[in-house]
Protein backbone atom coordinates (compact mmCIF):
# COMPACT_ATOMS: atom_id res chain seq x y z
CA UNK A 1 0.00 0.00 0.00
CA UNK A 2 1.68 3.50 -0.95
CA UNK A 3 2.29 5.87 2.08
CA UNK A 4 1.59 10.00 1.91
CA UNK A 5 4.65 12.15 2.70
CA UNK A 6 3.27 12.45 6.32
CA UNK A 7 3.46 8.85 6.40
CA UNK A 8 6.69 8.31 5.47
CA UNK A 9 8.37 10.91 7.28
CA UNK A 10 6.43 9.34 10.60
CA UNK A 11 7.56 5.90 9.54
CA UNK A 12 10.91 6.91 9.12
CA UNK A 13 11.31 8.72 12.82
CA UNK A 14 9.16 5.63 14.40
CA UNK A 15 12.00 3.26 13.07
CA UNK A 16 9.72 1.84 10.79
CA UNK A 17 9.89 0.69 7.04
CA UNK A 18 5.44 1.02 7.18
CA UNK A 19 2.90 3.16 9.26
CA UNK A 20 -1.02 3.24 8.11
CA UNK A 21 -3.06 5.76 8.87
CA UNK A 22 -4.96 5.04 12.96
CA UNK A 23 -1.48 3.38 14.38
CA UNK A 24 -0.28 4.27 16.85
CA UNK A 25 3.12 4.96 17.54
CA UNK A 26 6.52 6.86 19.45
CA UNK A 27 8.50 8.98 17.13
CA UNK A 28 11.49 9.97 17.35
CA UNK A 29 11.53 14.01 17.14
CA UNK A 30 14.14 16.07 15.48
CA UNK A 31 13.56 19.92 16.78
CA UNK A 32 11.64 21.37 19.60
CA UNK A 33 10.22 24.93 19.42
CA UNK A 34 9.23 26.88 22.04
CA UNK A 35 8.18 30.69 22.70
CA UNK A 36 7.98 33.18 25.80
CA UNK A 37 4.48 31.81 27.12
CA UNK A 38 6.08 27.61 26.69
CA UNK A 39 7.35 28.43 29.95
CA UNK A 40 4.46 26.14 31.46
CA UNK A 41 6.99 23.43 29.53
CA UNK A 42 9.87 24.04 30.83
CA UNK A 43 7.72 24.27 34.76
CA UNK A 44 6.38 20.34 33.63
CA UNK A 45 10.09 19.97 32.67
CA UNK A 46 11.05 20.61 36.16
CA UNK A 47 8.68 18.85 37.31
CA UNK A 48 9.14 15.65 35.64
CA UNK A 49 12.49 15.75 37.74
CA UNK A 50 14.66 16.33 34.09
CA UNK A 51 17.91 17.28 35.15
CA UNK A 52 18.89 18.07 31.20
CA UNK A 53 16.92 17.74 27.92
CA UNK A 54 17.07 15.17 24.81
CA UNK A 55 19.57 17.28 22.87
CA UNK A 56 19.76 21.25 23.73
CA UNK A 57 21.04 21.86 20.25
CA UNK A 58 17.94 20.77 18.89
CA UNK A 59 15.73 23.20 20.86
CA UNK A 60 14.96 26.43 19.86
CA UNK A 61 13.26 29.45 21.96
CA UNK A 62 11.89 32.71 20.89
CA UNK A 63 10.43 35.72 22.55
CA UNK A 64 7.67 36.92 21.14
CA UNK A 65 4.24 36.83 23.10
CA UNK A 66 4.95 39.36 25.75
CA UNK A 67 7.56 41.47 23.94
CA UNK A 68 8.59 43.93 25.01
CA UNK A 69 7.03 43.15 28.47
CA UNK A 70 3.74 45.16 28.51
CA UNK A 71 3.39 44.66 31.88
CA UNK A 72 6.03 43.03 35.39
CA UNK A 73 4.10 39.90 35.63
CA UNK A 74 4.99 39.44 31.99
CA UNK A 75 8.63 40.95 32.38
CA UNK A 76 8.94 38.37 35.71
CA UNK A 77 7.79 35.40 33.48
CA UNK A 78 10.89 36.04 30.99
CA UNK A 79 13.33 36.07 33.67
CA UNK A 80 11.64 33.20 35.23
CA UNK A 81 12.26 31.41 31.66
CA UNK A 82 15.39 33.16 30.28
CA UNK A 83 17.13 30.64 34.35
CA UNK A 84 15.13 27.59 32.75
CA UNK A 85 16.90 28.31 29.55
CA UNK A 86 20.62 28.64 31.43
CA UNK A 87 19.56 25.36 33.87
CA UNK A 88 18.95 23.51 30.85
CA UNK A 89 21.77 24.59 28.65
CA UNK A 90 19.77 25.82 25.96
CA UNK A 91 21.95 28.00 23.57
CA UNK A 92 19.61 28.19 20.57
CA UNK A 93 17.78 31.47 21.76
CA UNK A 94 16.15 34.40 20.05
CA UNK A 95 16.71 37.44 22.61
CA UNK A 96 14.32 40.39 22.09
CA UNK A 97 16.08 42.37 19.36
CA UNK A 98 17.73 39.52 18.10
CA UNK A 99 15.16 37.46 16.70
CA UNK A 100 10.82 37.68 16.08
CA UNK A 101 7.76 35.43 15.98
CA UNK A 102 8.72 31.93 16.26
CA UNK A 103 7.33 30.44 13.02
CA UNK A 104 8.73 33.50 11.08
CA UNK A 105 12.42 33.31 12.88
CA UNK A 106 12.81 29.63 13.09
CA UNK A 107 12.50 28.79 9.28
CA UNK A 108 14.83 32.10 8.03
CA UNK A 109 17.29 30.70 10.86
CA UNK A 110 17.60 27.29 8.94
CA UNK A 111 16.58 25.57 12.15
CA UNK A 112 13.75 23.35 10.36
CA UNK A 113 14.20 20.84 7.56
CA UNK A 114 13.03 18.63 5.30
CA UNK A 115 12.08 15.49 6.55
CA UNK A 116 12.54 16.39 9.69
CA UNK A 117 9.65 15.88 12.68
CA UNK A 118 9.31 19.05 14.69
CA UNK A 119 7.14 19.70 17.27
CA UNK A 120 6.06 23.05 19.30
CA UNK A 121 4.18 24.57 22.14
CA UNK A 122 2.27 26.66 19.93
CA UNK A 123 -0.56 25.58 17.59
CA UNK A 124 0.74 27.64 14.41
CA UNK A 125 3.72 24.79 14.56
CA UNK A 126 1.81 23.65 11.53
CA UNK A 127 3.77 26.09 9.31
CA UNK A 128 7.01 24.16 9.31
CA UNK A 129 5.08 21.86 6.65
CA UNK A 130 5.93 24.09 3.88
CA UNK A 131 9.59 22.85 4.24
CA UNK A 132 8.49 19.31 4.06
CA UNK A 133 8.51 18.55 7.73
CA UNK A 134 5.63 17.40 9.63
CA UNK A 135 5.30 19.98 12.52
CA UNK A 136 2.81 19.25 15.19
CA UNK A 137 1.66 21.80 17.83
CA UNK A 138 1.14 20.46 21.39
CA UNK A 139 0.44 21.84 24.78
CA UNK A 140 2.67 22.58 27.11
CA UNK A 141 3.38 18.74 28.96
CA UNK A 142 3.57 17.29 25.26
CA UNK A 143 6.39 19.80 24.46
CA UNK A 144 8.32 19.07 28.16
CA UNK A 145 8.25 15.22 27.45
CA UNK A 146 10.00 15.24 23.90
CA UNK A 147 12.00 17.73 25.61
CA UNK A 148 13.09 15.23 28.10
CA UNK A 149 12.85 12.24 26.12
CA UNK A 150 13.18 13.28 22.45
CA UNK A 151 10.37 11.29 21.15
CA UNK A 152 6.27 11.67 20.91
CA UNK A 153 3.05 9.19 21.12
CA UNK A 154 1.08 10.19 18.31
CA UNK A 155 -1.81 8.51 16.00
CA UNK A 156 -0.77 8.23 11.93
CA UNK A 157 -3.05 10.53 10.78
CA UNK A 158 -5.24 9.89 7.63
CA UNK A 159 -4.34 12.94 5.20
CA UNK A 160 -6.44 15.57 3.39
CA UNK A 161 -5.33 16.31 -0.31
CA UNK A 162 -5.83 19.83 -2.07
CA UNK A 163 -4.70 20.37 -5.06
CA UNK A 164 -3.80 23.91 -6.36
CA UNK A 165 -4.24 24.37 -9.83
CA UNK A 166 -3.86 27.31 -11.92
CA UNK A 167 -1.66 30.25 -10.50
CA UNK A 168 -3.16 33.22 -8.31
CA UNK A 169 -3.00 36.62 -10.29
CA UNK A 170 -1.33 39.13 -7.77
CA UNK A 171 -2.53 40.57 -5.86
CA UNK A 172 -4.19 37.76 -5.42
CA UNK A 173 -1.67 35.12 -2.85
CA UNK A 174 -1.37 32.39 -0.48
CA UNK A 175 -3.58 33.86 2.21
CA UNK A 176 -6.61 33.81 -0.34
CA UNK A 177 -5.69 30.29 -1.29
CA UNK A 178 -5.91 28.74 2.35
CA UNK A 179 -9.05 31.28 2.78
CA UNK A 180 -11.01 29.64 0.09
CA UNK A 181 -9.89 26.23 1.65
CA UNK A 182 -11.24 26.96 5.33
CA UNK A 183 -14.60 28.58 3.74
CA UNK A 184 -14.95 25.07 2.00
CA UNK A 185 -14.10 22.56 4.36
CA UNK A 186 -14.75 24.68 7.81
CA UNK A 187 -12.69 24.81 10.78
CA UNK A 188 -13.30 21.11 11.85
CA UNK A 189 -12.67 19.97 8.00
CA UNK A 190 -9.57 18.36 8.65
CA UNK A 191 -9.58 17.34 12.35
CA UNK A 192 -6.88 15.05 13.53
CA UNK A 193 -5.90 15.01 9.49
CA UNK A 194 -3.06 16.29 7.86
CA UNK A 195 -3.54 18.20 4.80
CA UNK A 196 -1.37 17.88 1.51
CA UNK A 197 -1.15 20.62 -0.91
CA UNK A 198 0.03 19.34 -4.21
CA UNK A 199 -0.66 19.83 -8.02
CA UNK A 200 1.08 22.24 -10.30
CA UNK A 201 -0.17 25.52 -8.84
CA UNK A 202 2.32 24.37 -5.81
CA UNK A 203 5.17 24.97 -7.81
CA UNK A 204 4.00 28.52 -8.79
CA UNK A 205 3.91 29.59 -5.51
CA UNK A 206 6.87 31.31 -3.34
CA UNK A 207 8.24 29.85 0.29
CA UNK A 208 6.19 32.88 2.29
CA UNK A 209 2.92 32.24 0.24
CA UNK A 210 3.81 28.03 1.15
CA UNK A 211 4.55 29.40 5.25
CA UNK A 212 1.23 31.48 5.05
CA UNK A 213 -0.98 28.71 3.82
CA UNK A 214 0.36 25.98 5.99
CA UNK A 215 0.07 28.26 9.14
CA UNK A 216 -3.22 28.93 8.36
CA UNK A 217 -4.19 25.03 8.12
CA UNK A 218 -4.44 24.91 11.44
CA UNK A 219 -7.99 26.72 11.63
CA UNK A 220 -9.27 23.71 9.69
CA UNK A 221 -8.46 21.27 12.85
CA UNK A 222 -5.23 19.90 11.06
CA UNK A 223 -2.83 17.82 13.09
CA UNK A 224 -0.30 19.02 10.42
CA UNK A 225 -0.37 20.76 7.15
CA UNK A 226 2.45 19.66 4.40
CA UNK A 227 3.60 20.44 0.93
CA UNK A 228 6.62 18.18 -0.72
CA UNK A 229 9.64 19.87 -1.51
CA UNK A 230 10.65 21.51 -4.60
CA UNK A 231 13.17 23.87 -6.37
CA UNK A 232 11.45 26.51 -5.05
CA UNK A 233 12.39 24.43 -1.18
CA UNK A 234 15.85 24.00 -2.44
CA UNK A 235 16.50 27.58 -3.25
CA UNK A 236 15.25 29.01 -0.10
CA UNK A 237 17.09 26.49 1.75
CA UNK A 238 20.20 27.50 0.01
CA UNK A 239 20.41 31.03 0.37
CA UNK A 240 19.51 31.04 4.22
CA UNK A 241 23.00 28.20 4.09
CA UNK A 242 20.51 25.77 5.33
CA UNK A 243 21.05 21.57 4.97
CA UNK A 244 19.19 20.26 2.40
CA UNK A 245 17.43 17.85 4.92
CA UNK A 246 15.73 14.72 3.38
CA UNK A 247 13.30 15.00 0.63
CA UNK A 248 9.71 13.27 0.74
CA UNK A 249 6.97 12.73 -1.24
CA UNK A 250 3.97 10.64 -1.79
CA UNK A 251 3.33 7.49 -3.51
CA UNK A 252 1.16 7.73 -6.52
CA UNK A 253 -0.90 4.88 -5.26
CA UNK A 254 -1.28 6.65 -1.69
CA UNK A 255 -4.76 6.60 -0.61
CA UNK A 256 -6.67 10.25 0.84
CA UNK A 257 -9.61 10.71 3.57
CA UNK A 258 -11.05 13.17 1.22
CA UNK A 259 -9.85 15.52 -1.55
CA UNK A 260 -10.27 19.01 -2.99
CA UNK A 261 -8.98 21.05 -6.12
CA UNK A 262 -8.87 24.48 -6.02
CA UNK A 263 -8.19 26.61 -8.94
CA UNK A 264 -6.00 29.80 -7.74
CA UNK A 265 -6.03 31.14 -10.74
CA UNK A 266 -9.92 32.41 -10.82
CA UNK A 267 -9.48 33.27 -6.74
CA UNK A 268 -10.33 36.78 -5.80
CA UNK A 269 -9.51 38.41 -3.05
CA UNK A 270 -11.13 36.83 0.21
CA UNK A 271 -12.08 37.99 3.82
CA UNK A 272 -12.97 35.92 6.90
CA UNK A 273 -15.56 37.93 8.66
CA UNK A 274 -15.86 37.84 12.22
CA UNK A 275 -16.41 35.33 14.14
CA UNK A 276 -14.82 32.28 12.44
CA UNK A 277 -11.39 31.86 9.67
CA UNK A 278 -14.37 30.14 7.80
CA UNK A 279 -16.63 32.45 7.56
CA UNK A 280 -14.95 33.51 4.20
CA UNK A 281 -16.65 35.93 1.45
CA UNK A 282 -14.63 37.78 -1.27
CA UNK A 283 -13.89 41.03 -0.36
CA UNK A 284 -15.80 43.07 -2.82
CA UNK A 285 -18.79 42.17 -1.03
CA UNK A 286 -17.84 43.68 2.08
CA UNK A 287 -17.62 47.04 0.64
CA UNK A 288 -19.05 49.78 2.85
CA UNK A 289 -17.68 47.99 6.10
CA UNK A 290 -15.96 50.50 8.46
CA UNK A 291 -12.86 49.75 9.66
CA UNK A 292 -11.11 51.30 12.98
CA UNK A 293 -7.75 49.56 13.06
CA UNK A 294 -5.69 47.73 10.50
CA UNK A 295 -2.91 44.92 11.25
CA UNK A 296 -0.11 44.03 8.82
CA UNK A 297 1.60 41.09 10.76
CA UNK A 298 1.98 37.64 12.43
CA UNK A 299 3.60 34.17 11.93
CA UNK A 300 0.58 34.26 9.04
CA UNK A 301 1.27 37.30 6.60
CA UNK A 302 4.37 38.59 8.17
CA UNK A 303 7.28 37.55 5.74
CA UNK A 304 9.31 40.45 3.80
CA UNK A 305 6.95 39.54 0.63
CA UNK A 306 3.83 40.54 2.32
CA UNK A 307 5.57 43.47 3.56
CA UNK A 308 6.73 44.28 -0.01
CA UNK A 309 3.05 43.90 -1.40
CA UNK A 310 1.72 46.46 1.23
CA UNK A 311 4.01 48.75 0.74
CA UNK A 312 3.15 48.93 -2.98
CA UNK A 313 0.10 49.55 -2.21
CA UNK A 314 0.76 52.04 0.21
CA UNK A 315 3.49 54.24 -1.60
CA UNK A 316 2.51 57.46 -2.35
CA UNK A 317 -1.31 56.91 -0.84
CA UNK A 318 -2.13 57.86 2.66
CA UNK A 319 -4.06 55.88 5.33
CA UNK A 320 -7.12 57.02 5.70
CA UNK A 321 -8.20 59.51 8.47
CA UNK A 322 -10.32 57.53 10.29
CA UNK A 323 -8.11 54.40 10.32
CA UNK A 324 -4.66 53.01 12.22
CA UNK A 325 -2.64 50.97 10.38
CA UNK A 326 -0.14 48.86 12.57
CA UNK A 327 2.83 47.40 10.89
CA UNK A 328 4.78 44.44 12.69
CA UNK A 329 7.23 43.09 10.61
CA UNK A 330 7.78 39.14 11.21
CA UNK A 331 11.17 39.25 12.84
CA UNK A 332 14.39 41.47 13.66
CA UNK A 333 16.02 40.13 10.16
CA UNK A 334 12.60 40.93 8.16
CA UNK A 335 12.60 44.13 9.44
CA UNK A 336 16.27 45.40 8.89
CA UNK A 337 15.24 43.97 5.18
CA UNK A 338 12.20 45.62 4.75
CA UNK A 339 13.90 48.76 6.01
CA UNK A 340 17.07 48.43 3.93
CA UNK A 341 14.60 48.38 1.02
CA UNK A 342 12.53 51.61 2.08
CA UNK A 343 9.44 49.60 2.36
CA UNK A 344 9.16 50.93 5.85
CA UNK A 345 9.84 54.37 5.04
CA UNK A 346 7.05 53.64 2.15
CA UNK A 347 4.67 52.49 4.79
CA UNK A 348 5.44 54.73 7.46
CA UNK A 349 5.14 58.24 5.06
CA UNK A 350 1.85 56.46 4.50
CA UNK A 351 0.17 56.96 8.16
CA UNK A 352 1.50 53.41 9.36
CA UNK A 353 3.15 52.98 13.10
CA UNK A 354 5.52 50.67 12.42
CA UNK A 355 5.58 48.35 15.61
CA UNK A 356 8.44 46.26 16.48
CA UNK A 357 8.32 42.22 15.81
CA UNK A 358 6.03 40.52 18.10
CA UNK A 359 2.89 38.75 18.26
CA UNK A 360 1.24 41.44 20.20
CA UNK A 361 -2.10 42.75 18.90
CA UNK A 362 -2.89 38.90 17.11
CA UNK A 363 -3.60 37.11 20.02
CA UNK A 364 -5.41 39.90 22.20
CA UNK A 365 -2.17 40.25 24.28
CA UNK A 366 -0.83 44.21 24.21
CA UNK A 367 0.20 46.75 20.99
CA UNK A 368 -3.11 47.88 19.36
CA UNK A 369 -5.85 45.74 21.33
CA UNK A 370 -9.62 46.81 20.18
CA UNK A 371 -12.20 48.16 21.94
CA UNK A 372 -16.01 47.88 22.55
CA UNK A 373 -17.46 48.09 18.79
CA UNK A 374 -14.48 48.78 17.05
CA UNK A 375 -13.53 47.01 13.91
CA UNK A 376 -10.18 45.56 12.51
CA UNK A 377 -9.07 44.12 9.43
CA UNK A 378 -5.89 41.79 9.74
CA UNK A 379 -3.35 39.67 8.32
CA UNK A 380 -3.30 37.23 11.37
CA UNK A 381 -5.14 34.08 11.07
CA UNK A 382 -7.78 33.76 14.04
CA UNK A 383 -11.39 36.22 14.34
CA UNK A 384 -12.54 34.62 17.26
CA UNK A 385 -14.78 36.52 19.83
CA UNK A 386 -12.36 38.46 22.18
CA UNK A 387 -9.12 37.37 20.19
CA UNK A 388 -7.53 41.03 19.70
CA UNK A 389 -9.12 42.79 22.41
CA UNK A 390 -12.75 43.44 23.13
CA UNK A 391 -15.54 40.87 23.18
CA UNK A 392 -17.37 43.97 21.57
CA UNK A 393 -14.97 43.96 18.79
CA UNK A 394 -15.01 42.32 15.28
CA UNK A 395 -12.11 41.38 13.04
CA UNK A 396 -11.86 40.69 9.46
CA UNK A 397 -9.17 38.63 8.27
CA UNK A 398 -7.58 38.71 4.93
CA UNK A 399 -3.79 39.16 2.99
CA UNK A 400 -1.70 41.76 3.04
CA UNK A 401 -3.01 43.36 -0.60
CA UNK A 402 -6.22 43.25 0.98
CA UNK A 403 -5.40 45.04 4.43
CA UNK A 404 -3.57 47.44 3.00
CA UNK A 405 -6.44 48.95 0.56
CA UNK A 406 -8.88 48.87 3.53
CA UNK A 407 -6.12 51.09 5.45
CA UNK A 408 -6.48 53.40 2.70
CA UNK A 409 -10.15 52.71 1.80
CA UNK A 410 -11.00 53.44 5.43
CA UNK A 411 -13.60 50.54 4.84
CA UNK A 412 -12.86 46.80 3.33
CA UNK A 413 -11.98 47.50 -0.22
CA UNK A 414 -10.93 44.51 -2.90
CA UNK A 415 -7.20 45.57 -3.21
CA UNK A 416 -7.32 45.37 -6.93
CA UNK A 417 -9.42 48.53 -6.95
CA UNK A 418 -7.05 50.73 -4.84
CA UNK A 419 -4.24 49.88 -7.83
CA UNK A 420 -6.13 50.22 -10.66
CA UNK A 421 -8.00 53.42 -9.06
CA UNK B 1 -10.67 3.47 35.82
CA UNK B 2 -14.24 4.21 36.42
CA UNK B 3 -15.99 7.22 37.00
CA UNK B 4 -19.62 8.18 37.51
CA UNK B 5 -20.91 11.61 38.24
CA UNK B 6 -23.35 13.55 36.62
CA UNK B 7 -23.75 15.24 33.42
CA UNK B 8 -22.43 19.12 32.47
CA UNK B 9 -23.75 19.44 29.52
CA UNK B 10 -22.26 21.68 26.57
CA UNK B 11 -22.87 22.45 22.48
CA UNK B 12 -20.34 22.83 19.76
CA UNK B 13 -17.21 24.11 18.86
CA UNK B 14 -16.79 25.31 22.25
CA UNK B 15 -13.10 26.97 22.07
CA UNK B 16 -10.51 27.16 24.68
CA UNK B 17 -11.22 30.91 25.28
CA UNK B 18 -14.93 30.06 26.26
CA UNK B 19 -13.60 27.45 28.46
CA UNK B 20 -10.28 29.64 30.11
CA UNK B 21 -10.12 33.40 28.77
CA UNK B 22 -6.66 33.94 27.67
CA UNK B 23 -6.66 36.40 30.59
CA UNK B 24 -6.18 34.18 33.63
CA UNK B 25 -3.37 32.19 31.60
CA UNK B 26 -0.64 34.32 33.30
CA UNK B 27 2.05 31.66 34.91
CA UNK B 28 -0.87 28.97 36.01
CA UNK B 29 1.14 26.13 36.17
CA UNK B 30 2.78 27.35 39.75
CA UNK B 31 -1.22 26.86 40.74
CA UNK B 32 -3.14 24.73 38.18
CA UNK B 33 -5.72 24.29 41.38
CA UNK B 34 -6.78 28.33 41.33
CA UNK B 35 -7.46 27.88 37.56
CA UNK B 36 -10.83 26.18 38.36
CA UNK B 37 -12.60 29.16 39.41
CA UNK B 38 -12.27 30.98 36.42
CA UNK B 39 -13.27 27.83 34.08
CA UNK B 40 -15.94 29.31 31.68
CA UNK B 41 -15.51 32.35 33.23
CA UNK B 42 -17.67 34.45 30.41
CA UNK B 43 -19.35 31.77 28.77
CA UNK B 44 -20.99 30.33 31.98
CA UNK B 45 -20.11 32.29 34.83
CA UNK B 46 -22.24 30.34 37.41
CA UNK B 47 -20.48 27.18 35.90
CA UNK B 48 -17.49 26.50 38.88
CA UNK B 49 -20.18 26.78 41.87
CA UNK B 50 -22.59 24.78 40.01
CA UNK B 51 -20.03 22.19 39.37
CA UNK B 52 -19.78 18.95 42.12
CA UNK B 53 -16.42 16.56 42.50
CA UNK B 54 -16.82 13.81 39.78
CA UNK B 55 -19.25 15.82 37.45
CA UNK B 56 -18.55 14.55 33.57
CA UNK B 57 -18.49 17.20 31.24
CA UNK B 58 -20.91 16.30 27.99
CA UNK B 59 -19.78 18.82 24.92
CA UNK B 60 -20.46 18.23 20.96
CA UNK B 61 -18.47 18.52 18.06
CA UNK B 62 -14.78 19.96 17.97
CA UNK B 63 -14.83 20.59 21.91
CA UNK B 64 -11.70 22.79 22.87
CA UNK B 65 -10.95 24.08 19.76
CA UNK B 66 -8.87 27.18 19.24
CA UNK B 67 -5.13 27.75 20.96
CA UNK B 68 -2.73 25.30 22.22
CA UNK B 69 -3.06 26.11 25.92
CA UNK B 70 -2.87 22.97 28.37
CA UNK B 71 -4.61 25.47 31.21
CA UNK B 72 -7.92 24.82 29.59
CA UNK B 73 -8.09 21.24 30.57
CA UNK B 74 -6.46 21.65 33.89
CA UNK B 75 -9.39 24.47 34.35
CA UNK B 76 -11.75 21.71 34.15
CA UNK B 77 -9.76 19.40 35.94
CA UNK B 78 -9.30 21.93 38.65
CA UNK B 79 -13.00 22.36 39.03
CA UNK B 80 -13.68 18.94 39.33
CA UNK B 81 -14.32 17.61 36.23
CA UNK B 82 -13.29 13.94 36.49
CA UNK B 83 -13.69 12.66 33.07
CA UNK B 84 -14.97 14.20 29.31
CA UNK B 85 -17.11 12.57 26.64
CA UNK B 86 -17.92 14.81 23.62
CA UNK B 87 -18.47 13.68 19.93
CA UNK B 88 -15.13 14.73 18.99
CA UNK B 89 -12.35 16.63 20.38
CA UNK B 90 -10.48 19.29 18.82
CA UNK B 91 -6.79 17.77 18.73
CA UNK B 92 -4.37 19.30 21.22
CA UNK B 93 -7.28 19.96 23.51
CA UNK B 94 -7.49 15.90 23.55
CA UNK B 95 -3.50 15.48 24.02
CA UNK B 96 -3.47 18.13 26.74
CA UNK B 97 -6.41 16.54 28.82
CA UNK B 98 -4.71 12.67 28.47
CA UNK B 99 -1.37 14.42 29.13
CA UNK B 100 -2.89 15.84 32.57
CA UNK B 101 -4.82 13.22 33.42
CA UNK B 102 -8.22 13.82 32.31
CA UNK B 103 -9.87 11.14 30.60
CA UNK B 104 -11.25 12.21 26.94
CA UNK B 105 -13.96 9.33 25.57
CA UNK B 106 -15.38 10.25 22.07
CA UNK B 107 -18.58 8.80 21.94
CA UNK B 108 -21.37 11.33 19.81
CA UNK B 109 -24.80 8.44 20.64
CA UNK B 110 -24.45 9.26 24.53
CA UNK B 111 -24.25 12.67 24.11
CA UNK B 112 -26.75 13.12 21.77
CA UNK B 113 -29.20 11.49 24.09
CA UNK B 114 -28.05 12.73 27.14
CA UNK B 115 -29.32 15.71 29.24
CA UNK B 116 -27.73 17.78 32.16
CA UNK B 117 -27.86 16.16 35.33
CA UNK B 118 -28.73 12.58 33.92
CA UNK B 119 -26.11 10.17 35.79
CA UNK B 120 -23.79 8.56 33.74
CA UNK B 121 -20.83 5.51 34.48
CA UNK B 122 -18.07 5.36 31.69
CA UNK B 123 -15.14 2.24 32.13
CA UNK B 124 -12.29 3.84 30.65
CA UNK B 125 -10.30 1.02 29.87
CA UNK B 126 -13.06 -0.82 28.32
CA UNK B 127 -14.65 2.05 26.99
CA UNK B 128 -17.95 1.15 27.97
CA UNK B 129 -20.22 3.85 29.18
CA UNK B 130 -23.50 3.95 30.67
CA UNK B 131 -26.18 6.55 30.93
CA UNK B 132 -27.54 5.74 34.59
CA UNK B 133 -30.54 7.37 34.37
CA UNK B 134 -31.85 6.21 30.69
CA UNK B 135 -30.35 2.90 31.16
CA UNK B 136 -28.61 3.18 27.40
CA UNK B 137 -25.36 1.32 27.11
CA UNK B 138 -22.77 2.75 24.81
CA UNK B 139 -19.22 1.68 23.33
CA UNK B 140 -16.25 3.86 22.25
CA UNK B 141 -13.09 2.26 21.36
CA UNK B 142 -10.49 1.34 23.78
CA UNK B 143 -7.52 3.44 24.26
CA UNK B 144 -4.42 2.46 23.08
CA UNK B 145 -2.00 1.10 26.14
CA UNK B 146 0.36 4.22 25.86
CA UNK B 147 -2.78 6.47 26.70
CA UNK B 148 -4.05 4.43 29.42
CA UNK B 149 -0.79 4.22 31.13
CA UNK B 150 -0.55 7.71 31.02
CA UNK B 151 -3.88 8.47 32.55
CA UNK B 152 -3.07 5.42 35.25
CA UNK B 153 0.13 8.01 35.98
CA UNK B 154 -2.05 11.01 36.43
CA UNK B 155 -0.81 12.15 33.91
CA UNK B 156 2.66 12.54 31.26
CA UNK B 157 4.37 14.50 33.77
CA UNK B 158 4.10 11.65 36.31
CA UNK B 159 5.03 9.05 33.03
CA UNK B 160 7.52 11.22 32.38
CA UNK B 161 9.24 11.30 35.77
CA UNK B 162 8.87 7.55 36.18
CA UNK B 163 10.19 6.74 33.13
CA UNK B 164 13.37 9.07 33.70
CA UNK B 165 13.37 7.44 37.02
CA UNK B 166 13.46 4.02 35.53
CA UNK B 167 16.29 5.21 33.39
CA UNK B 168 18.52 6.09 36.37
CA UNK B 169 18.60 2.86 37.86
S1 LIG C 1 1.61 35.78 15.62
FE1 LIG C 1 -0.34 35.19 16.54
S2 LIG C 1 -0.82 33.17 15.79
FE2 LIG C 1 1.35 33.56 15.36
S3 LIG C 1 2.46 32.68 17.11
FE3 LIG C 1 2.08 34.83 17.57
S4 LIG C 1 0.12 34.85 18.71
FE4 LIG C 1 0.29 32.86 17.68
Amino acid sequence: MGMTITAKILAKAAGREHVCPGELIIARVSKVICHDVSLAAFRELERMRATRVFDPERIAVTYDHFIPSPSVEAAEQSRALREYLTAYKIRRVYEVGRGGICHVVFPEQGFVLPGEVVVGSDSHTCTYGALGAVALGVGSADAAAAMALGEIWLRVPETVRVELIGQPRAPVGGKDVILSLLGRIGTSGALYKAIEFTGEGVGALEMADRFTICNMAAEAGCKNAIIAPDEITAAFLNEIGAGEGEVFASDEEASYADSHTIDCGTLAPLVACPPSPANVVPAQKLRGVRIDQAVIGSCTNGRLADLRVAARILKGRKVSAGVRLLVIPGSQATYLAALREGLLEAMAEAGALICPPTCGPCFGGHMGLLAEGEAAISTTNRNFIGRMGSPRAEIYLASPATVAASAVAGEIRDPREVLDG
Amino acid sequence: MRFRGRARKFGDHIDTDAILPGRYLTDWNRDPKSLGRHCFADFDPGFSSRVNPGDILVAGWNFGCGSSRQAAAAALKAAGISCLVAKSFARIFFRNAINIGLPAVECPDLVEEATEGDLLEVAVDEGLLVNVSTGHRYSAGAFPPVVLEILRQGGLVSYVRARLQAAER
